[in-house]
């Protein structure tokens, strides 16, 4: 009986000393990942960091209004933000591969998973600071030409346009990352709708008087406001 | 002739072109609906030829921007026996006349580049481009602009107008007072759709690369006349009488400002190495009156330049935030809460306005369009100041108010040639 345990305890001993003797090499090569993927990863930001610096990239951010974002969330800027959002994709990247060595089953699957929803994560980072930035444009487009044709409230214009375009880009975005599709867009239906429905209602019954001047001055007066202004070439 | 420049002419075109051969003398007029003045005009530039220069081999070329009204058949309708009668003069050549369709809609920059690759491949030795939107176009003006070309071998003549004092505003508060403190050259018109040029600066400037820089070609004659400056041409100016146009176009200011300046601002980069080192200014040879000024009444709603004014620096402060220093922004908006009666834009400020202005715009701060957009009430606002000056004042008063807002562009250009240096 004695001989009997011992000898089961020395087999279950060795099964464990085997096992971690296969363990351990998956180990080392799972931190070596680990250790080049923080150097590959921290030289990536780097790089980053620099190419962003060099095409001005916290400039074209002020003017797509995400700086603004940023500085209310009391986050780094824009170049620091992207640079350390690399750093740490690059490097989870690496530590989930190390992970996959290991062969730890089930956690394989969900590895898959994250490096096929990357695409999709970068895409939609792509499509919302473009959104942002189109947004910034457009809004100041229309704020510039709504003071220079005179239009009562262009702040006002130039506010609803960026509305609209950035409810658009958040709609686009979450359809990318695949999260609530079917809320988002009914969502976005009805925000869209209510805007357009209340701008009408506004502009034909609120401000019966204010699209009665509108129209009058768009139509009618163009030709006297001219003669009022001399011509400046 | 390059390959790039032979393409733009079509092949009907140059086709009429070779059948025109060799010309000493090119009149290049660029069209676009002007049915109603054409015949006229091409009348009187036909008596003008006649009577300037009748031994001269000469050509009538209308680049027509897609009209729909049949000007291109109106001006090669025009023949040489319309006019003898009228004019009493004979033709010792054959004067030719002749028209091409550049596109489906007006492009001055397309329109003038077709005008300098036909006299290039004409070699004509003088042209000169008229507008027929210049609805008072005499005989004498086509030898008074090409002779200062033709006879005394100058590459560049300007006109100088006789107009209201308060036309042209934005000339005379800003292209010409800046042009003048940055390149040196006392020029009065240096954008005008009225100009005449040498053969040997129309190729120059042809192969030139201001036709694909991504710059609004509208602005081209200021481009040439900049060129013209930097190459170190011989420049004049002549005086063609009033200024009128067919239509007033008072309130097209955005467009203005694009063509004025957005061309000059953005000519600042490439000429930097030139106006950089241009200190005070010379006053350019000039036939006939520098200026004359209209004193009559002239209705003008200044309460409306105000008012737009402080709307716009209310409105687009976060814009001006880009493009202006803090404390010119602050002194704007102080002005802005003034009441129509003490209401004052002070030269020097507008001067540091339109220098930052042009600083911004060569960092590009914000869209290059959208600076030039957002300079549009604050020139109302300087507009509204120089009307209230010069109400009472006399056609001497008023030259001297614009001499000294020449001098006050020339005293700060050390503040732009400062920001410029460190635009980084």
């Amino acid at each position: 009986m004695r001989e009997m345990i011992i000898s089961e305890l020395s087999q279950a001993l060795h099964e464990i000393a085997r096992g971690f003797a296969h363990f351990l090499p998956r180990l080392i090569v799972m931190l070596i990942l680990a250790f080049v993927g923080w150097v590959i990863a921290y030289l990536v930001k780097a790089g980053l960091r620099s190419l962003l610096r060099l095409i001005k990239f916290d400039k074209l951010s002020e003017n797509a209004g995400a700086s603004q974002l940023l500085t209310k969330a009391a986050l780094p800027s824009a170049t620091e933000v992207l640079s350390r959002f690399v750093f740490w994709v690059a490097w989870l990247g690496f530590v989930l591969l190390g992970v996959n060595v290991l062969g730890i089953l089930g956690l394989q699957e969900q590895i898959a998973r994250f490096f096929l929803f990357l695409p999709r994560l970068f895409v939609a980072m792509f499509i919302m600071f473009f959104g942002l930035l189109a947004a910034g444009f457009f809004s100041r487009a229309a704020l510039l030409a709504g003071v220079n044709a005179n239009l009562p409230s262009p702040r006002v214009l130039s506010l609803a346009v960026r509305s609209i375009i950035i409810v658009f880009v958040l709609s686009v975005v979450f359809e990318e990352l695949g999260l609530a599709e079917q809320t988002m867009l009914v969502a976005f239906g009805i925000a869209f709708g209510a805007l357009m429905l209340g701008l009408a209602i506004a502009f034909g019954i609120g401000g019966r008087d204010l699209a009665q001047r509108f129209l009058e001055k768009r139509f009618v007066r163009e030709e006297k406001d001219n003669e009022d202004e001399p011509s400046p070439l | 002739m390059t390959l790039a420049e032979e393409s733009v002419l079509t092949d009907d075109f140059l086709r009429q072109l070779m059948n025109v051969g060799e010309v000493d003398i090119l009149v290049g007029l660029p069209t676009h609906n002007n049915a109603k003045t054409i015949g006229s005009i091409v009348q009187t530039i036909q008596i003008g030829i006649l009577r300037g220069f009748p031994r001269e081999r000469a050509v009538i070329i209308n680049v027509d921007g897609g009209s729909r009204d049949g000007t291109p058949e109106l001006v090669t309708g025009v023949t040489i026996d319309d006019v003898r009668p009228a004019s009493n003069v004979y033709a010792l050549r054959t004067l030719h006349s002749i028209s091409t369709k550049y596109a489906n809609s007006p492009a001055s920059g397309v329109a003038l580049r077709t005008i300098l690759a036909a006299a290039e491949l004409l070699r004509a030795k003088a042209c000169v481009v008229l507008s027929p939107e210049s609805s008072n176009i005499e005989p004498e003006w086509v030898s008074t602009l090409l002779g200062p070309i033709y006879r005394d071998r100058f590459d560049l003549v300007t006109p100088t107008y006789r107009r209201h004092k308060f036309e042209g505003l934005l000339i005379t508060n800003l292209l010409y007072p800046m042009t003048r403190a940055l390149y040196g050259l006392r020029i009065r018109e240096a954008y005008s759709p009225e100009f005449a040029f040498s053969g040997r600066l129309g190729s120059q400037f042809l192969g030139q690369n201001v036709w694909n820089d991504g710059t609004d070609e509208a602005a081209v004659e200021l481009r040439l006349t900049l060129a013209a400056i930097t190459g170190k041409y011989r420049i004049c100016q002549s005086f063609l009488g009033e200024k009128l146009h067919v239509e007033r176009r008072g309130a097209d200011l955005v467009p203005a400002l694009r063509q004025t300046a957005g061309a000059l601002f953005s000519a600042l980069d490439a000429d930097f190495p030139v106006w950089s080192v241009v200190a005070g200014s010379q006053p350019a040879p000039t036939t006939g009156a520098d200026q004359e000024v209209l004193l009559e009444p002239l209705r003008v709603n200044r309460k409306r330049l105000r008012e737009m004014f402080s709307i716009g620096v209310s409105e687009l402060e976060s814009i001006f935030q880009s493009i202006l220093s803090p404390s010119t922004l602050a002194e704007l908006q102080r002005i802005a809460r003034l009441g129509e009666e003490d209401f004052h834009y002070p030269a020097e400020l507008w001067v540091r306005t339109v220098y930052e202005f042009a600083a911004s715009y060569q960092k590009g701060v914000i869209s290059r369009d959208h600076i030039i957009q957002a300079l549009a009430p604050l020139f109302r606002g300087r507009a509204f100041t120089f009307l209230t000056e010069n109400r009472n004042a006399s056609g001497a008063d008023v030259e001297n108010n614009i001499e000294g807002l020449c001098l006050e562009f020339e005293r700060l250009k050390p503040y732009l040639l400062q920001m410029w240096k460190s635009r980084e």
